[in-house]
């Protein structure tokens, strides 16, 4: 067989895997450069802070920003502690064996099950079953139990890089265990904790079919979390499904694509933020 | 023992108040976990076994019921990586004493001081204690970590070869510190380094392979051993 020169299939190489970032980089700038051509002609001042009129074909989407506001709050609300404890649990309270593996496998699997499957659930157990109907609070509950598996990955993550000689540290000078965890081990693992908080923010807000399922797609205002309320996501699908308004649909997922850019960047500056402020 | 595996062996020690106790011996001899049984760091391992007593003040260390947070306040430990938390100056030596609740601004600036002065770290930090203990070199860093325990107000100073990671003058600054300190505190140095035993010591134990093998002042350890093995050691022919 022959064999190419060296230098050449290097080159090669190299260019093979340029193409490829920058395809997905290329992929990337498309769609938000498509959203926003389509989009930002629609914002204004009026869209942000008015309420939908007509089924949202004129008026502005106020209603939708809140209730994703209202979700995401009453999710992490819930989910941040849970996550948070069961990685503490496992990463500083047990040793490797048969419970942390089962308990590692279900929150693995949590992650995997559709979400419109526990959009089923949250529907059976708190819009049926609680009888809170469609409500914000059933959506943010089941939008919780979407959140924990990426909370307790990334917390996990970062509870155990924090170096093992800072814990002993902390013993060495007589201080017990927890506060040992709440004083020394979760400061230093504080960047990536809310690292991974923050992206499951910005995972959960592109979520529909869920919220369609549990939270249902009231356009009213939301005055408490037991009243129905669509999120940005479900009104961008609603609009440009039903073809009720294609300009104001466009507009909403320009919305969403910057609030999605915008928590996005304040992860990256908040971890910086932390890292400084912790090293 | 960890595991199946026995690390030390019958041993038998008394350490004596106020002075320099230098435990030497090769890799695998046991010198740091007998450091660490002597607070409780060993806790930590699980499924170790250990038997017999650590009398404290005539009190058995390692009954099950004793507590730990208090021994390890008095019994302090210096590893051999300088471990800085990655805080400021002032937040790693305040850091112990806040946690066992002393709150007063005054009582803390003062032990911040005096522990950093017994450190002989003082002049060269004492203009920038709010900045973080990472950007200190390894030596001040070392001398940082023994000060965080002397601003515990801790009774006994467990070293486990502080200068193994340190050039020869910081390991002098250290050596220094240690022999001013002695008067206030009991040391306890283990170390790899014959010749620092031998420089600030009072009293030499002698470790192989788990065992005691001997213990005694410097001089008889150094210039006549009792046991083969210890003039073997000492003058350098294994180790």
């Amino acid at each position: 067989m022959m064999r190419l020169n060296p230098i050449l299939s290097q080159k090669i190489i190299k260019t093979l895997l340029w193409i490829l970032t920058g395809s997905t980089i290329g992929i990337l700038f498309f769609i938000i450069i498509y959203i926003f051509i389509k989009g930002l002609p629609q914002l204004s001042w009026t869209f942000l802070s008015t309420n939908p009129v007509d089924m949202g074909r004129s008026g502005g989407i106020l209603a939708t920003i809140v209730s994703t506001v209202y979700l995401i709050g009453i999710a992490l609300f819930f989910a941040t502690p849970l996550g948070l404890g069961t990685a503490i649990y496992l990463t500083e309270y047990t040793r490797e064996g048969l419970i942390t593996k089962i308990i590692r496998f279900g929150t693995e699997s949590l992650a995997g099950i559709p979400s419109i499957i526990l959009g089923l659930f949250g529907f059976a157990i708190f819009v049926i079953a609680f009888g809170w109907g469609w409500s914000l609070l059933s959506g943010g509950l089941t939008l919780s139990a979407m959140l924990l598996p990426t909370i307790i990955r990334t917390s996990e993550e970062s509870i155990l890089s924090v170096p093992q000689e800072y814990r002993e540290v902390a013993f060495s000078l007589g201080v017990g265990k927890w506060k040992t965890i709440t004083r020394v081990v979760l400061p230093a693992a504080l960047p990536g904790i809310v690292t991974g908080i923050v992206l499951s923010i910005a995972r959960s807000v592109g979520e529909t079919a869920v919220i369609i399922f549990t939270a249902g797609s009231s356009l009213r205002f939301p005055s408490s979390i037991f009243e129905s309320g669509r999120t940005l996501a479900v009104h961008f699908y609603i609009l440009a499904r039903e073809g009720i308004s294609m300009p104001m649909a466009y507009g909403t997922a320009a919305i969403l694509v910057l609030l999605i850019l915008i928590i996005n960047i304040s992860a990256y500056m908040t971890m910086r933020f932390l890292m400084k402020r912790y090293s | 023992m960890y595991g199946q595996e026995f690390s030390l062996q019958s041993i038998s020690l008394a350490i004596p108040k106020s002075q320099i106790t230098g435990i030497m011996g090769p890799s695998n001899s046991g010198k740091t976990t007998l450091l660490r049984i002597l607070n409780r760091l060993t806790d930590l391992i699980p499924d170790i076994l250990i038997r017999g007593q650590v009398l404290l003040d005539g009190v058995d260390i390692l009954m099950p019921h004793y507590n730990v947070n208090l021994l390890r306040a008095r019994v302090g430990m210096v590893f051999a990586k300088p471990i800085p938390l990655p805080r400021s100056i002032y937040e790693n030596l305040t850091f112990g004493p806040r946690m066992h609740g002393v709150k007063d601004r005054r009582i803390l600036d003062e032990r911040v001081e005096q522990s950093l002065q017994a450190a002989i770290l003082w002049d060269e930090v004492k203009d920038r204690l709010f900045e973080s203990a990472l950007k200190l070199s390894g030596g001040q860093q070392q001398r940082l970590c023994i000060a965080r325990t002397l601003a515990m107000q801790s009774e006994v100073i467990l070293l486990d070869e502080p200068t193994s990671g340190l050039d020869p003058i910081s390991t002098a600054k250290i050596e220094e510190a240690l022999r001013n300190l002695k008067k206030d505190y009991t040391i306890i140095l283990v170390s790899n380094n014959t010749k620092q035993i031998a420089r600030i010591s009072d009293r030499v134990a002698f470790f192989l392979m788990g065992d005691l093998i001997e213990y005694g002042p410097p001089d008889m350890l150094f210039t006549n051993p009792s046991d083969k093995r210890t003039e073997d050691y000492v003058s350098g022919r294994f180790g």
